[in-house]
């Protein structure tokens, strides 16, 4: 079956509205807190109150530029400006917002893959109210009355606008999941698209495969998660390419995800008019950051998901997108430290991806090293290295400690070699069969020992010591 | 009436109490108001409470402040917690707000007794206080007239003796017109010298708060109580003004002054450019070199003027949609509510200049209007700025004519042009300040405007004084 | 740029600002409009390539506060100044639409 996309390439750009993650809001002090009671976080200010002014939060432009500067953007002096329209959930029905002189410009995000999205802009701005339609289904078509609740007015948004350069769902969603990390890496947002601290607008068109015009777009709101975010790319662009395919073109409107439906519906009418007629907000000074500000941020920056991806494949000497999930999980400087250590880098890869899947706990990075230590030298055998490892992790400690806890001696070489002569002399018929050349009786050997260790012996050790064994005799 | 200063003093000597001056206001209130109509409120329990703070503070040997026991009155586009805040505007009739305005507080702080909200042009917006919903105030020396405007209320009541202080805003004129048709002293401070938070706004970036007075004194007084840094106006300067009062009495000796030529010919009555002249003349006798000045760009602030404040006072209007407070009138869906709450509520003027504003910064005009104003803006502060490096004081007359009849000018352009000496000081943020210089031929009082450089009133105030000197103020008919 | 603006622009005008102009009224507001966007036309002739906007009277840049939160205004007391409350929110008649 061909995909009705054949021939068609998507082009995607998002807006990203991100909340900071400052205690008040953006003008005023009033409280940044989700979930209160309504209309309990409320000043002047904040209401639009008539003789009120702004006064911007300090932690919330550091917050700002800490976001721009991980989004690898250029900080500049910036101004508030007033965006003018009517709704009532603005409690000026202006929204001061950054238009011509933005924050944060021209900055990228990098992508576990190593594809780069181009951020045109990052800048701050005041969120709205909240309304609640009343009436039939909570809809707004069928609303009998609103309702206003203007604890979330004021409090402290940047909006991250991408550049058009996605062109798969899958690309889009990677970008969303590689935002969030970098924000929870700075802690500027908690990002939770859930909880309305991260909101996702997708603007999607359409262009013959290979060309690179720019089509009609769409405006998708009220996308509410990752899965939705795929779901409504990929509805959009199909109803794009239907309509194209059609003669018809798509009217260039804000449409309105309905996940339940599985489809976007048409939203506001372009005739109502989009003039916002801005101007620079009178009652704001502008923002002059220094470079000094700037070299401090930049200074006390975490390590973010890109950089810490690189970081780990240069250690580890793997592929950059082969550390995605052992940074995800935060596992790296775990993981780097105990190849610093003298681990062997496969080993411990190995481990963080296959035996950590929920981070690393109490275990420490010495017990870590030992622990692969331990493994190496064939004191555990690999069952027993897996239990000592969430033991570990679950209550911490030394390995050593554990694996005794548990009765996992850790059998030394010569013993095992005693216990194998002992099995030899056994077997007399079998071993000259194994030294003649005979693998297939190996297992044979390896089956008694480990009856005889209650499976405590390492496999790989035995091995080794058969072989050598054998050689020996050979000569 | 006596002096603000000299209630104060006597109240903090105990020779008179604050609640009997208190009620000295108001039973000339309640003798003339009627006929005056400059309180659209009085405040009489919060008044009351607070005199009776300031005897107690007396009484028990504490310096109850500079202003102890003053009566002063506000202009009603300033927010007075629980009390009625109406702009003079039916769309918020009812209004009481839940917080003070910055100015309010430091009035209280220093003593100062609020005794009531007076009328103003609705939203500040006009040069007579006609445009008033609830009615027009008169002018004390001619009932037949208007007291100017947008701050009318407020000059009218000085002028009355009802209280000697009162609180305007000027954001074209509005202090100083009124306070020149009123024979009164009015003062526009710095921009950024006056904390602007609880003012409704009209033009956020040419608005500021000052003092009516009935002498110079009284108005640095109350001068140096309400400026000063305040962190919840974003545009309030961070160092306070320097005081005004202490070097009140140096007189102009040595000062370099200049006539604004542009605003002594055309378009100015011949009585009120005399007394500027005489103006002129009584500072050169008290020993400033007394010059002319050209300061061509002032005859552009006046489209420049009606181009920003518009256009700011559009942005600034908005919020008032019947959603939060105020009046209300419904409509089958918010924004039709939004339409009919509005164009209920708002008067003619108010709407016009909405109107104006919203054309000044659309889309396709932006450049040519609202962008074309500030550029010139920033021309007329340069050339202050050159007028400035060979002089000290600049000097004009304030109204270009006394009171006219109310009535008389129903063109809007023609009440636009009263602005044409008061508005450049506004669009260049300097400080300028209007006293009565004697009267025009029709007997009525003419104010002669003194303009300084930014943060310069303390220079300002000693010129006032000196033409104070040198004519006498009128006193409102009994 | 002409002074000239039309009752249509006039109408249109309004409504981006949420009034309506009864019809009897729009040609006086237009004439009135008119008037005064004539004065701007004085500045037309006036230089101003290399003259700025003004951007504030008394220029100042980075004013900021702490983040340090202040207690909110008594729920009660704003809505018993609201036109319509219910459930401790301001109540409106239906808004259409999504907001822009």
């Amino acid at each position: 079956m061909s995909d009705p996309l054949d021939g068609w390439e998507i082009v995607i750009g998002l807006e990203v509205h991100v909340e900071l993650a400052t205690k008040t809001k953006l003008f005023c002090g009033c409280a940044n807190m989700f979930g209160d009671e309504p209309n309990t976080n409320i000043c002047p200010t904040c209401l639009g109150l008539p003789g009120s002014l702004p006064v911007p939060n300090a932690q919330a432009i550091d917050f700002a530029m800490k976001l721009g500067r991980a989004l690898n953007c250029t900080v500049s002096p910036s101004i508030f400006a007033r965006k003018n329209y009517f709704y009532p959930d603005m409690p000026k029905d202006f929204q001061t917002t950054q238009y011509e002189e933005p924050t944060n410009e021209n900055g990228y995000v990098l992508l576990p893959d190593g594809m780069s999205i181009g951020v045109e802009r990052a800048h701050i701005e005041e969120d709205t109210g909240k309304s609640t339609h009343l009436g039939e289904g909570g809809r707004i078509h069928d609303a009998t009355a609103t309702l206003v609740d203007y604890n979330r007015a004021g409090v402290p948004l940047v909006e991250i606008v991408s550049r058009p350069e996605m062109h798969s769902a899958d690309v889009a969603r990677a970008y969303v999941a590689e935002l969030r990390e970098i924000l929870l890496a700075t802690g500027v947002s908690d990002a939770r698209m859930e909880e309305g601290s991260m909101r996702v607008d997708a603007n999607v068109s359409v262009r013959p495969a290979g060309s690179d015009e720019l089509r009609t777009r769409c405006e998708v709101k009220n996308i509410n998660s990752l899965r939705s975010l795929g779901r409504a790319i990929n509805y959009e662009a199909r109803r794009h390419v239907d309509l194209w395919t059609n003669g018809e073109e798509p009217k260039q409107e804000t449409r309105h995800w309905d996940e339940d439906g599985g489809r976007s519906t048409s939203g506001r009418s372009k005739e109502d008019a989009d003039d916002y007629r801005y101007f620079a907000c009178p009652d704001l000074p502008p923002l002059h950051p220094t470079q000094a500000d700037i070299d401090a941020i930049d200074a006390a920056m975490p390590a973010l998901p890109a950089g810490r991806r690189t970081a780990l494949a240069a250690a580890a000497g793997v592929d950059v997108c082969d550390t995605t999930l052992t940074v995800e999980r935060g596992l790296d400087d775990l993981v780097i430290a105990a190849i610093e250590a003298g681990a062997d880098p496969v080993e411990a890869m190995k481990h963080a991806d296959q035996n950590l899947s929920d981070g690393q706990g109490q275990l420490s990075v010495e017990s870590f090293v030992a622990l692969l230590a331990m493994d190496a030298d064939g004191q555990l055998s690999s069952t027993q290295v897996k239990t000592v490892l969430g033991e570990l992790v679950a209550t911490g400690g030394a390995p050593a400690d554990v694996a005794a806890t548990m009765g996992f001696e850790a059998m030394n070489t010569s013993e095992l070699e005693n216990l194998l002569d002992g099995i030899i002399a056994e077997s007399p018929d079998e071993w000259t069969r194994f030294v003649e050349g005979d693998r297939k009786v190996q297992g044979f050997f390896v089956g008694k020992i480990m009856k005889a260790t209650q499976g405590n012996a390492d496999g790989k050790v035995v091995n080794q010591l058969m072989t050598q064994k054998a050689s020996g005799e050979h000569l | 009436m006596s002096s603000a200063t000299e209630i104060a003093a006597a109240i903090r000597a105990g020779q008179q109490t604050a609640v009997e001056t208190l009620e000295k206001s108001y039973s000339s209130i309640a003798a003339r108001d009627e006929e005056i109509n400059s309180f659209l409120h009085l405040t009489k329990s919060r008044a009351q409470a607070q005199a009776a703070v300031i005897d107690a503070k007396v009484a028990a040997g504490e310096d109850p402040g500079p202003l102890a026991g003053v009566p002063v009155a506000i202009k009603d586009n300033m927010c007075t917690r629980g009390e009625p805040t109406t702009c003079s505007s039916k769309i918020l009739e009812g209004w009481r707000p839940p917080y003070d305005a910055t100015v309010i507080g430091r009035l209280e702080a220093a003593g100062a007794v609020i005794v009531g909200k007076t009328n103003l042009d609705e939203f500040a917006m006009g040069s007579s206080t006609e445009n008033s919903a609830f009615g027009p105030t008169r002018n004390p020396h001619d009932t037949t007239r208007v007291p100017g405007g947008s701050s009318g209320g407020s000059a009218a009541a000085v002028a009355a003796e009802f209280v000697p202080l009162s609180l305007g805003s000027d954001t074209g004129g509005s202090i100083r017109q009124p306070a020149a048709l009123c024979g009164v002293v009015g003062v526009k401070p710095t921009y950024g010298a006056v904390s602007r938070y609880g003012l409704i706004a009209f033009a956020s970036s040419l608005d500021q708060i000052g003092p009516f007075a009935a002498n110079v004194t009284d108005a640095a007084l109350c001068l140096d109580v309400i400026s000063g840094h305040d962190a919840q106006d974003a545009t309030s300067i961070p160092e306070a003004l320097a005081p005004t009062l202490p070097s009140l009495n140096d007189g102009v000796a040595g000062m370099r002054i200049a006539v604004i030529e542009e605003l002594v010919g055309e378009g100015i009555d011949d009585d009120v450019c005399a007394r500027t002249n005489e103006a002129a003349d009584a500072l050169a006798a008290a020993g400033a070199t007394v010059e002319r000045v050209s300061i061509p760009a002032t005859i552009y602030g006046l489209a420049a003027y009606y181009l920003i404040a518009p256009a700011e006072a559009s942005s600034n209007l908005a919020r008032f949609d019947g959603v939060r407070y105020g009046q209300r009138v419904d409509g089958e869906n918010v924004a039709a509510m939004n339409v009919a709450t509005r164009s209920a509520g708002f008067g003619d003027e108010v709407k016009r200049r909405i109107m104006l504003g919203t054309y000044a910064l659309s889309s396709g005009y932006y450049d040519a209007y609202y962008g074309k104003a500030q550029r010139v803006r920033t021309l007329i502060a340069n050339e202050f700025a050159a007028a400035y490096e060979n002089f000290d004081l600049l000097l004009s007359p304030t109204s270009p004519s006394t009171a006219f009849e109310i009535g008389a000018k129903s063109d809007p352009m023609a009440l636009y042009m009263c602005d044409v000496c008061t508005i450049p000081s506004n669009l260049a943020g300097h400080p300028a300040i209007s006293v009565p210089f004697g009267f025009g031929d029709d007997g009525l009082p003419v104010g002669v405007q003194v303009l300084a450089p930014m943060l310069d009133e303390a220079k300002m105030f000693r010129a006032a004084k000196v033409l104070e000197g040198a004519a006498p103020i009128p006193k409102a008919g009994a | 740029m002409s002074g000239e603006i039309s009752p249509d622009e006039v109408a249109h005008v309004a409504s981006l600002a949420r009034l309506r102009i009864a019809d009897d009224e729009l040609e006086t507001f237009t004439e009135q409009l008119c008037a005064v966007l004539e004065t701007a036309d004085a500045l037309n002739s006036l230089d101003l390539s290399d003259v700025p906007p003004m951007a504030q009277p008394y220029p100042l840049a980075n004013v900021v506060r702490p983040d340090v939160i202040v207690p909110s205004l008594d729920r009660e007391e704003v809505l018993a100044q609201a036109p319509d409350a219910q459930d401790g929110r301001f109540r409106v008649p239906p808004a259409l639409g999504e907001a822009p």
